[in-house]
């Protein structure tokens, strides 16, 4: 290349202090409205001189409060068995592994429904386990509020189980060792060393799993039905509104999103936007 | 009252077999290259690594024995251990690392936090007690590391690499200091470093770790005087031949001879320096040397007036000439060539 070539080139302006590649600006403002635009939609129709009204109404409450207990069961549920499964994808080596992991994520990608069908094959009154569950100890799960939050837990452990085993993945396995060479048995040093460092992943794990069960349809009314008082949570309570009273359905549907947004907001800069300073460092 | 152990280990690609005794009061350090089993060793003795067969005992407690199904966990071993990069815990302040290990075993907070204070008077980080670990300087956070290692009271200090993260110009001060640390404390002591530096300074003496074997102990005067493994030839800058002696003769493996002025005959070392080292572009009938060899020029290092001269042939070598010579001989690498070497430069000891 000759150097009159180079001088021939223009060299490109751009206005002063922006830097952004245009096209990529572009499509991001494109994902933004795509999420924007229905939220607007909601309240652009909103019955906002009614909306009090609606929300009062006994049937909603009702609704609320059972989506509050059953999604904080099912969270609770997914902190205690799914971090004990997290660490065991992710430290102990087994034939297997991959598959195990597989089907234990599995509801990530499932159909509710098809979830809600084979929990109801396996937990119902004449499933493999439901049967015993029946005879020997009187339980029934399938249309009852305990198979809601079987329901919830079902599809919402997985957030919770991928997101801790990606944090106790990429915690460094010699801080273990170095708390166990200062006398601290393996129950102390998981205590006082693993959690407190896997702690953001676990607040952003139990929040996906939290928002992830508020929002399940599928499973829920497939396994559990949609019983006003035990089994109706909000979503189902919004989709049964929409064909008697839509103003109601879009005053629901907007509290919904009031809570998700204001805790995903919450929570983000507490929690999640922590995650990328690690709480165990490296000294160099 | 010792450490003694035997430690046969084979981990993937590492097949380590080695014996360590270490005294009260002493400093052990295990040099060699890197993938030659030294921490894995440390290890073992720290009970992070479960040995296949042998024996470790620390004073008189047996921590590891597979033939008798003994196995003492890391933290019922009386052991202090210093990890390369320190491995401080950062969602604890520094009194709260340093005081860990005491809290970890039982001892009630305020008591853990009076030990752990004098502590870390003791190794100057006072201003920086309530501070995280991660706001201290590298020499800062070894000296946090040392006193949380030490506030338990082991009767054995490892030491992995202490000085391996810190950057040359803070080195030398913190290995100084390091070594006054150190002099208060009467236990038994193993230090893994790959820096010859570290051990001459540090240690009593040292341990020759190479591809799994120990294969030299001593002193490091004694240690690098008669090299007996590539390693600490390469440290020292020597030239190390293995062979047999017969008749004034080392022969090597591949049958290179060795013409040396006068040893038993036996399996031997043969030591030659490289300035001793005469190249000759063509054999001249006339040299008073009796050895020979003729090889191939595949690297030329200059230092400073002097240049190393590297050859590969029967017999490989490193030959250190001057540049006048070289500049004389027009020599290039590729170049064939005859390294010659009087018998009596060559020192020859039993392997």
């Amino acid at each position: 290349m000759s150097p009159s070539r180079h001088r021939q080139r223009k060299p490109r302006t751009r206005r002063r202090g922006t830097g952004l590649p245009v096209p990529v600006l572009a499509l991001a403002v494109v994902a933004v409205a795509f999420f924007a635009l229905p939220l607007i939609g909601l309240l652009w129709r909103a019955p906002w001189s009614n909306a009090w009204r609606y929300l009062t109404d006994d049937d909603a409450l009702t609704a609320l409060r059972l989506s509050m207990i059953c999604s904080l069961w099912a969270t609770g549920l997914s902190i205690v068995f799914g971090v004990p499964l997290a660490w065991l994808l992710a430290r102990v080596e087994f034939p297997g592994r991959g598959v195990v992991r597989a089907l234990c994520t599995l509801s990530m990608v499932l159909p509710p429904v098809v979830g809600g069908v084979a929990l109801f094959f396996a937990l119902g009154r004449r499933g493999i386990v439901g049967q015993y569950l029946d005879r020997w100890f009187g339980v029934t799960l399938p249309f009852t509020t305990a198979g809601v939050v079987v329901a919830q837990t079902f599809v919402a452990m997985p957030f919770l189980v991928i997101t801790v085993e990606a944090s106790i993945r990429q915690l460094d396995s010699r801080f273990e060792d170095a708390s166990r060479t200062l006398g601290a048995s393996r129950w102390y040093t998981f205590r006082r060393v693993t959690v407190p460092a896997i702690r953001p992943a676990l607040a952003a794990g139990a929040v996906l799993a939290w928002a992830r069960a508020l929002g399940e349809f599928g499973a829920t009314i497939t396994f559990a039905g949609n019983f006003p008082g035990t089994t109706q949570t909000m979503p189902l309570a919004v989709y049964l509104a929409l064909e008697t009273n839509p103003e109601a359905a879009i005053v629901l549907a907007l509290v919904l999103i009031a809570i998700s947004f204001a805790v995903l907001v919450g929570l983000r800069d507490r929690w999640f936007g922590r995650t990328d300073q690690p709480l165990v460092t490296v000294a160099t | 009252m010792t450490l003694s152990a035997h430690v046969a280990l084979r981990l993937g690609t590492l097949d380590l077999i080695a014996d360590l005794d270490v005294q009260p009061g002493e400093m052990v350090a295990l040099l060699g290259p890197n993938g030659a089993g030294k921490s894995t060793l440390l290890r073992c003795l720290a009970g992070l690594a479960p040995i296949d067969s042998g024996r470790i005992a620390i004073d008189d407690l047996v921590v590891d024995e597979p033939s008798t199904e003994v196995f003492v966990e890391p933290e019922s071993r009386p052991i202090g251990f210093v990890f390369q990069n320190y491995l401080l815990f950062d969602h604890m302040s520094v009194l709260e690392n340093v005081a860990y290990g005491l809290r970890a075993r039982g001892t009630p907070k305020a008591d853990a936090r009076r030990t752990a204070r004098e502590w870390i008077d003791r190794v100057g980080l006072t201003d920086y007690t309530n501070q995280r670990p991660s706001s201290l300087s590298g020499g800062q956070a070894q000296r946090a590391a040392l006193a949380r290692a030490l506030a338990t009271s082991p009767r054995l200090l490892l030491l992995d690499e202490p000085l391996a993260a810190l950057d040359a110009g803070t080195r030398s001060s913190v290995r100084r200091d390091l070594r006054r640390h150190l002099a208060t404390f009467d236990g038994m002591r193993v230090l893994v470093t790959h820096d010859p530096v570290d051990a001459y300074a540090l240690a009593d003496r040292v341990a020759i770790l190479d591809a799994g074997r120990i294969v030299q102990v001593g002193s490091l005067a004694d240690v690098t005087a008669h090299p007996r493994s590539r390693y600490v030839a390469d440290l020292v800058g020597v030239n190390l031949v293995t062979g047999t002696v017969s008749d004034g003769v080392l022969t090597t493996a591949s049958g290179a001879r060795v013409v040396i002025a006068d040893a038993l005959p036996g399996p031997s070392f043969a030591m030659i320096r490289p300035p001793s080292i005469a190249l000759i572009r063509n054999q001249s009938p006339g040299s008073s040397a009796r050895n020979v060899w003729s090889g191939t020029i595949t690297d030329i290092d200059r230092l400073g007036d002097r240049v190393r001269v590297g050859i590969v042939g029967q017999l490989p070598l490193t030959a250190e000439v001057t540049v006048a010579a070289l500049d004389a001989l027009t020599l290039r690498p590729g170049d064939e060539v005859h390294a010659s070497v009087k018998a009596t430069d060559i020192e020859v000891y039993p392997a």
